[in-house]
């Protein structure tokens, strides 16, 4: 039959082109009739980072006239007004990430329900007196604290937005994805399938994958990823202050277990997020609420990990770097002490890194987790993903007005070099300054001791970071 | 084979010179199914979109006062001469355009309804041909907003008769937009002996340097037949990054936009002194 046939050409065809195409079912012809609906882009996953994604598509003047769909396995969240309790899982927005969910007019709603921005942020070692602080020059904010549903139902308010050209699938997990070969013969399909749980399809000119760092698009189109689980999870709380203070700085304080970070919330509530052994986890979410909050206090405060060796040697070296440039040591400020924990606000979750050897395949991209998962102890994963959004949308946008075939590799590419360049070093140092907290030997904590303090008195370096 | 059995069918019947050649098809039939591979003998052409598309673009607006959000080229109509596989007809619909594609080679036609066929959009807004230019005149006469002929005038018989039936065909005060190869020494080494022989970026014997047109020629054989060149501009392929650029220098491939003469300049073409008006008058007789 000439499909069989076909299907034999496309066989061949696959031999010499490489690493991009993938072994697979593909789609049989149907007739006009009985074609699953169409859509330009897909986007499957609609977390923070998938919805932002079909939310700054839809408002760009070149989508006007497309069709985009959005797949969330979950149902709808979007509130008037929050709840008067915080919720456990916030995330450190970037100005960078601010000004993207500004474009699609989603930083109104966030700023309407609520949000902690911070000047400032301080982090130090347990094992020396070594600190860094970071702050903008012009007493701008930094960054901020936001809740993950505040985003999710700023999102979906701008969705709802641009309903005409975005349909929102809630409750829709995806199942199958069946890929077209990338210079189609003449009888299968040229478009992806799409499977849906309840049995529905959909046909799509690119697949976006914002499905998180379980990415099942990712794994269906065989792309490899590096991963690494660590041996921490993180535990995430909502903490009461002991007094109200302006509580506008992060605290962020690197113990021989993992990193312990207070975020601010408001004037009298904090964030915790606490990466430590699997086991010591366990405790902490199991201990009393009582010894819970002691064990913070007592993480932030005491000195018991810090040698005399080790502070001599940073002592010499801070005021050798006085003397070579009297601003460079910064004063340091005390972090605020603990009261309260929420009930029923402690959780914990595994930490693991992952990074995807491609993002981009012939009418595919990842974004997000599903393309890459850092530690949280630099603040960025959602911020990284964030990036992707603004990245890909940015080349979608002008491919949509040079009337390209959107799923092509050649602006997708551009995306996946674009990116990888930014996210691969700022994964890997990630990952480094994992490791090198990770210890209580002299020699490596000399080593990040003196290199904090020497980032601290180096302005270029800080600015970058 | 079957599409040149066609032609020399029609040969004795048309009554206009034909700017077809038959030769150049059978260049072409050979390689129909190669059109959409991006990376095949056609990835020239595919990323040359990525600077002709926004020319046109670009052009049609900056000379239109509505803009369709979403859709630039929304209520143009455009006649994409030499269509091939439909490469450029594609991303013109896209962009809201009414695209009627023609080319003479049949199996060039087949593969371009195929590939539009699986996007309603397009199938919809494009329409396909197998047909030559000339063919098309009476029953097309002033019917489109823009004729595009993107490397094709280097391959037709007869570029002047190609150009009045252009005009023919096209709106008054319409566009003409023409990409295609100079020939100078320049174009014969990089156009054909490493293009086509060293570094196979084109399919060899696509081109021959005898056919290919200087600029000045093509601007001579438009302004008299009614164009008024508005841009001409020099194109240029990378090859080791696969991209296209624009560049001063027409030496090698270069990008032409006319535009045919409104309707009250075309009767009033040959405006002359009186003493002169008889002779002008007869001689304009056929033309206008």
């Amino acid at each position: 039959s000439s499909a069989a046939m076909a299907a034999l050409r496309g066989r061949a065809l696959l031999a010499p082109l490489g690493a991009r195409l993938r072994a697979g079912p593909r789609a049989p012809l149907r007739s006009a009739a009985s074609a699953p609906p169409l859509y330009d882009v897909v986007v499957s996953g609609g977390g923070m980072v998938g919805s932002a994604m079909a939310a700054v598509l839809g408002h760009d003047i070149h989508f006007h006239d497309k069709k985009i769909a959005l797949l969330e396995a979950g149902p709808r969240k979007e509130y008037d007004h929050m709840p008067d309790s915080y919720s456990n899982r916030v995330s450190s927005i970037s100005p960078g990430s601010a000004t993207l969910l500004s474009s699609c007019g989603a930083w109104d709603h966030v700023c309407s329900l609520r949000l902690k921005p911070f000047r400032r942020m301080q982090v130090w070692d347990a094992c020396s007196e070594a600190m860094i602080v970071f702050e903008k020059d012009d007493l701008d904010d930094m960054g901020y604290i936001v809740e993950n549903d505040v985003i999710m139902s700023a999102l979906t308010k701008q969705l709802d937005a641009v309903a005409d050209r975005v349909e929102v699938f809630y409750r829709s997990k995806a199942v199958g994805y069946t890929w077209p070969l990338p210079s189609h013969s003449c009888d299968t399909s040229p478009w992806v399938q799409v499977e849906l749980a309840d049995g529905r399809r959909l046909q799509t000119k690119l697949l976006i994958g914002a499905d998180g760092h379980n990415s099942m698009v990712r794994k269906e189109a065989d792309i490899k990823n590096i991963e690494h689980q660590y041996d921490q999870s993180a535990v995430v709380a909502t903490l009461h202050l002991s007094e109200a203070t302006d509580n506008n700085v992060a605290w962020q304080r690197f113990l021989p277990t993992g990193p312990i970070a207070l975020l601010p919330l408001s004037d009298t509530a904090s964030s915790l997020v606490w990466s430590t052994s699997h086991e010591h986890a366990s405790e902490l979410v199991s201990m009393d609420e009582e010894s819970f909050v002691d064990s913070i206090n007592s993480a932030f405060w005491s000195n018991t990990n810090h040698s005399d060796f080790i502070d001599t040697a940073g002592a010499m070296f801070r005021s050798a770097i006085s003397l070579l440039k009297p601003s460079g040591t910064a004063v340091r400020q005390l972090p605020p002490s603990v009261a309260e924990v929420d009930p029923e606000s402690r959780a914990m979750f595994p930490l693991g890194m992952g990074h995807a050897t491609e993002y981009v395949q012939h009418r595919v991209a990842l974004i997000g987790d599903a393309a890459h998962r850092v530690h949280p102890l630099a603040g960025q994963g959602v911020n990284l993903g964030f990036g992707d959004v603004a990245c890909l949308a940015h080349h979608l946008s002008a491919a949509a007005f040079n009337g390209s075939d959107l799923g092509s590799l050649k602006h997708l590419l551009k995306f996946e070099t674009e990116r990888q360049r930014h996210n691969v070093s700022l994964i890997a140092a990630t990952d480094m300054l994992k490791r090198l907290y990770s210890t209580t030997l002299a020699p490596l904590v000399l080593l990040r001791t003196w290199g904090l303090q020497a980032t601290n008195a180096l302005p270029p370096v800080k600015v970058s970071i | 084979q079957l599409s040149l059995f066609r032609f020399t069918v029609k040969r004795p019947f048309s009554t206009s010179h034909s700017s077809v050649d038959s030769k150049e098809i059978k260049k072409f039939q050979l390689l129909a199914h190669k059109w959409w591979d991006e990376e095949g003998e056609y990835a020239a052409l595919h990323s040359m979109n990525d600077i002709r598309v926004p020319f046109i673009r670009d052009t049609l607006l900056s000379m239109s006062s509505n803009y369709h959000l979403g859709n630039p080229l929304s209520g143009i109509k455009i006649l994409d001469v030499g269509c091939g596989g439909g490469l450029l007809s594609e991303p013109l619909g896209r962009l809201g355009a009414s695209v009627t594609g023609i080319d003479p080679v049949e199996d060039n036609i087949r593969t371009a309804d195929q590939h539009k066929s699986f996007d309603p959009v397009l199938a919809k807004r494009i329409q396909y041909k197998c047909s030559s230019l000339e063919e098309i005149v009476e029953e097309s006469m002033e019917t489109f907003d823009v004729i595009v002929a993107s490397e094709v005038v280097e391959h037709v018989a007869d570029l002047e008769t190609f150009i009045k039936c252009c005009s023919q065909v096209l709106k008054p005060e319409g566009s003409l937009f023409i990409t295609t190869i100079n020939k100078t020494q320049l174009s014969y080494v990089l156009g054909i002996v490493v293009a086509e022989k060293i570094m196979g970026i084109v399919p060899e014997g696509t081109h021959e340097w005898e056919k290919f047109v200087p600029p000045e020629e093509l601007e001579r054989l438009l302004e008299s037949n009614g164009f008024a060149v508005k841009t001409m501009s020099g194109m240029l392929y990378n090859p080791l990054s696969g991209s296209w650029s624009w560049m001063e220098s027409t030496g090698l491939n270069y990008a032409v936009h006319a535009v045919k003469a409104g309707a009250w300049a075309q009767s009033h073409a040959t405006d002359t002194p009186p003493e002169t008006d008889i002779q002008q008058h007869s001689a304009t007789a056929g033309t206008a």
